[in-house]
């Protein structure tokens, strides 16, 4: 009861800071960004709101607890893509004075076709972005409520298409900065006491040489039909149907695949070997806990595809669209680079807390592995491992916390997409803005029904690897290259920002082969990145003619700092 | 009575051509794009792109290094610091540190950059 009452809390609070917000939201302008007054420290906790999705609340525990410590390179990278940012984008972009990319983009190379190219890949990485955020409301209610997926998935859509349309960007800022606190402790506090419940249980070895076990009676309840491999016979009690029969009472599964329909439920024994669902790889706990340990079951080459990894997210997180446009917020380039320092603290003291999660769920939630629903490991730890009142409401706390995460998120990209939809396709108005948040919401919850399958930190992955390979050659050659042209802007950002999208969805298709193909799909950027810069740069070289006649000027505005007075920040 | 003494008011341009003396104040040379402008502003951007790339390749190094280590070294799994395998700790914990001391020594150093230019540009 306590963590439904906290989600409503939590979900009430951001739609009445969110209705704060309309009542100063007047103009077209306040609507998209709010007004420059913002200080750092407000700032970087919106920035750390915004940025905090269900990839780092939910995604990140639910990856380590099934593949082990090389899935620490996805909070790493979304950290480290902020380094990235401060060294090569922030000081420049604020000084350059464009909202959105698609901005920059026209206003660094004067060219409209530029700008359009942009706009799409804005639509396409935010809209991809806020798949897995919808996979975060569907689980997350699933787990709460026991509603089904798409339950979640509409109500949260609604709710925050709703704020969006409603509160625009102001609104949106007091929201997010309220939003980190919140997820920061609702990360913490319950790590903090799972912790001091395994060091009261004896600390346990984790790094075990056995593959996991059911420590006490385990009931496991399957919500959707499953199937899963058995290493070693076991005997469970059994209601629902299994392997094609309908059972009620002691069955004996041996060795080999087993499947279970929707509603069954299976107890099994203390001490039983945990069945591993088909799709995730088994593995003693010495070789999950070791680097290049289950993942490499499932990709051929772990070390390109890590690398592969790493390169999408530092790279990504540049041209993640909801990001930049909080840049704009900061009064001048030296407090963007402030506040960005603030972020990567702030993200710092979020990203520890997550893997606690993923490494005691491999304990006590190990039943995760045989429902294959491994991403609700934060959500179901607390109340198996500490019972009673204090259960509840440490439950309660991660369940708020998980809201907290997709309802800022998604409510970021979705002001991004819908000021996209609204700039670009339509006239640009409040009245076009609202239009655009209901349709990039509509978009979102449909696509969203479909991608209950894949990993939720897997979803934001990609959408890292399509802005890597579009905007961050965009930003970086617009930024520290004269030789740049329209057309080879054009041309980059169009092959590299293509190709990646190709191979994310031939993949999620399941058409990728196997092998080096396979392997080269799943995780395009180490490719897709080099193609989108060479690309750029052959085509500017080839259409050098076309530097931008008052390059210096955009120079200047770009580089210098303000008080020189040298700039003219660059207007819609 | 005080004296009142006529002065010729001309802009430094002006002063300038008519002196073939050394060009303007940096600041003008800027502003008006000048060749002797357009040096300056490479050289700002050049600096903050040495120091962004500089920082960049000991972040590459440090952090992008670690696959390889774990890959060549496979016994840096095993070694123990405080009860969590050396792998955990590295990545799930001392990177983060890392991260916020590169950039406020980029911060520092950036604006060092910019301080230095202000100077340079402001010159009478």
């Amino acid at each position: 009861m306590i963590p439904v009452v906290a989600v409503v809390l939590v979900t009430v609070a951001t739609i009445l800071i969110g209705a704060y917000g309309v009542r100063v939201a007047r103009t077209t302008s306040d609507f998209f960004v709010a007004s420059r007054a913002v200080p750092p420290l407000w700032n970087a906790s919106a920035i750390s709101g915004e940025y905090l999705s269900a990839a780092s609340f939910l995604g990140v525990a639910g990856l380590v607890l099934k593949y082990g410590v090389d899935m620490l390179w996805y909070p790493v990278g979304y950290a480290a893509g902020y380094l990235v940012l401060l060294v090569l984008v922030a000081a420049p972009l604020r000084r350059f004075g464009a909202y959105t990319i698609p901005d920059f983009a026209e206003g660094r190379l004067d060219s409209i076709a530029v700008r359009r190219v942009a706009t799409a890949f804005v639509l396409v990485i935010g809209w991809f972005y806020l798949l897995p955020q919808m996979k975060g409301a569907g689980v997350t209610l699933s787990v709460l409520l026991g509603t089904p997926y798409w339950v979640g998935v509409v109500v949260v859509g609604t709710v925050v298409t709703a704020n969006v349309a409603l509160g625009g960007m102001r609104g949106i800022t007091f929201v997010q900065a309220f939003q980190y606190w919140v997820k920061l402790t609702a990360i913490s506090v319950p790590a903090i006491v799972l912790l001091m419940h395994y060091q009261a249980d004896g600390r346990p070895d984790l790094v075990t040489p056995e593959a996991p076990v059911f420590a006490r009676t385990t009931e496991v309840d399957f919500d959707v039909g499953t199937t899963f491999d058995v290493d070693e016979t076991v005997t469970v009690d059994a209601s629902g149907t299994v392997d094609g029969l309908d059972v009620d009472g002691s069955v004996t599964l041996e060795p080999g695949r087993h499947d279970v329909a929707k509603d069954a439920t299976l107890v099994f024994p203390a001490g039983a070997p945990v069945p591993h669902d088909v799709d995730i790889p088994r593995a003693t706990s010495v070789a999950w806990a070791r680097p290049f340990g289950p993942i490499g079951a499932l990709q051929e080459h772990p070390l390109f595809s890590t690398y592969s990894l790493i390169l999408a997210t530092f790279l990504g997180t540049m041209g993640l669209p909801h990001i930049l446009v909080r840049f704009y917020t900061n009064p001048d380039g030296r407090a963007a680079r402030h506040t960005t320092v603030i972020v990567l603290l702030f993200m710092g003291g979020f990203y520890v807390f997550p893997a606690v999660y993923g490494a005691l769920g491999r304990l006590y939630t190990p039943d995760l592995y045989l429902t294959g629903a491994t991403d609700a490991v934060v959500l179901v730890l607390p109340t198996r491992v500490v019972g009673g009142l204090l259960g509840e409401l440490v439950a309660g706390l991660v369940a708020a916390g998980a809201f907290a995460a997709f309802l800022s998120t998604a409510s970021g990209l979705l002001i991004s997409v819908a000021g996209s939809l609204s700039q670009d396709l339509l006239r640009g108005t409040v009245a076009d803005f609202r239009k655009g948040a209901v349709v990039a919401g509509a978009v979102a919850v449909l696509l969203g029904l479909g991608v209950s399958r894949f990993d939720i930190s897997l979803l934001v992955g990609w959408a890292f690897a399509i802005a890597a390979s579009s905007f961050c050659p965009l930003l970086v050659l617009g930024i520290w290259w004269r030789g740049l042209t329209a057309p080879g802007a054009l041309a980059g950002t169009l092959v590299g920002g293509t190709a990646a999208s190709g191979a994310i969805l031939l993949t999620m298709g399941g058409y990728g082969g196997s092998g080096w193909p396979e392997t080269l799909l799943a995780q395009p950027a180490a490719w897709s990145v080099p193609l989108a810069f060479l690309t750029m740069v052959v085509v500017s070289h080839l259409t050098a003619h076309r530097v931008p006649a008052d390059l210096g000027s955009k120079l200047l505005t770009l580089h210098t700092p303000e008080r020189l007075g040298l700039g003219r920040a660059w207007r819609a | 009575m005080t004296e009142v003494r006529r002065v010729a008011v001309m802009s430094p341009q002006t002063e300038a051509a008519r002196h073939g003396r050394a060009p303007a104040r940096p600041l003008t040379e800027l502003r008006e794009q000048t060749a002797v402008g357009e040096v300056l502003i490479l050289t700002l951007m050049r600096a903050q792109l040495r120091l962004a790339v500089s920082l960049l390749v000991v972040f590459g190094c440090l952090l992008g290094g670690m696959p390889l280590l774990f890959a060549l070294v496979p016994s840096v799994a095993s070694v123990e610091v405080g009860g969590m395998p050396l792998p955990w700790l590295l990545l799930g914990v001392a990177s983060f540190p890392v991260l916020v001391i590169l950039a406020v020594v980029y911060v520092r150093q950036a604006e060092g950059n910019e301080r230095d230019f202000i100077e340079l540009v402001e010159r009478p």
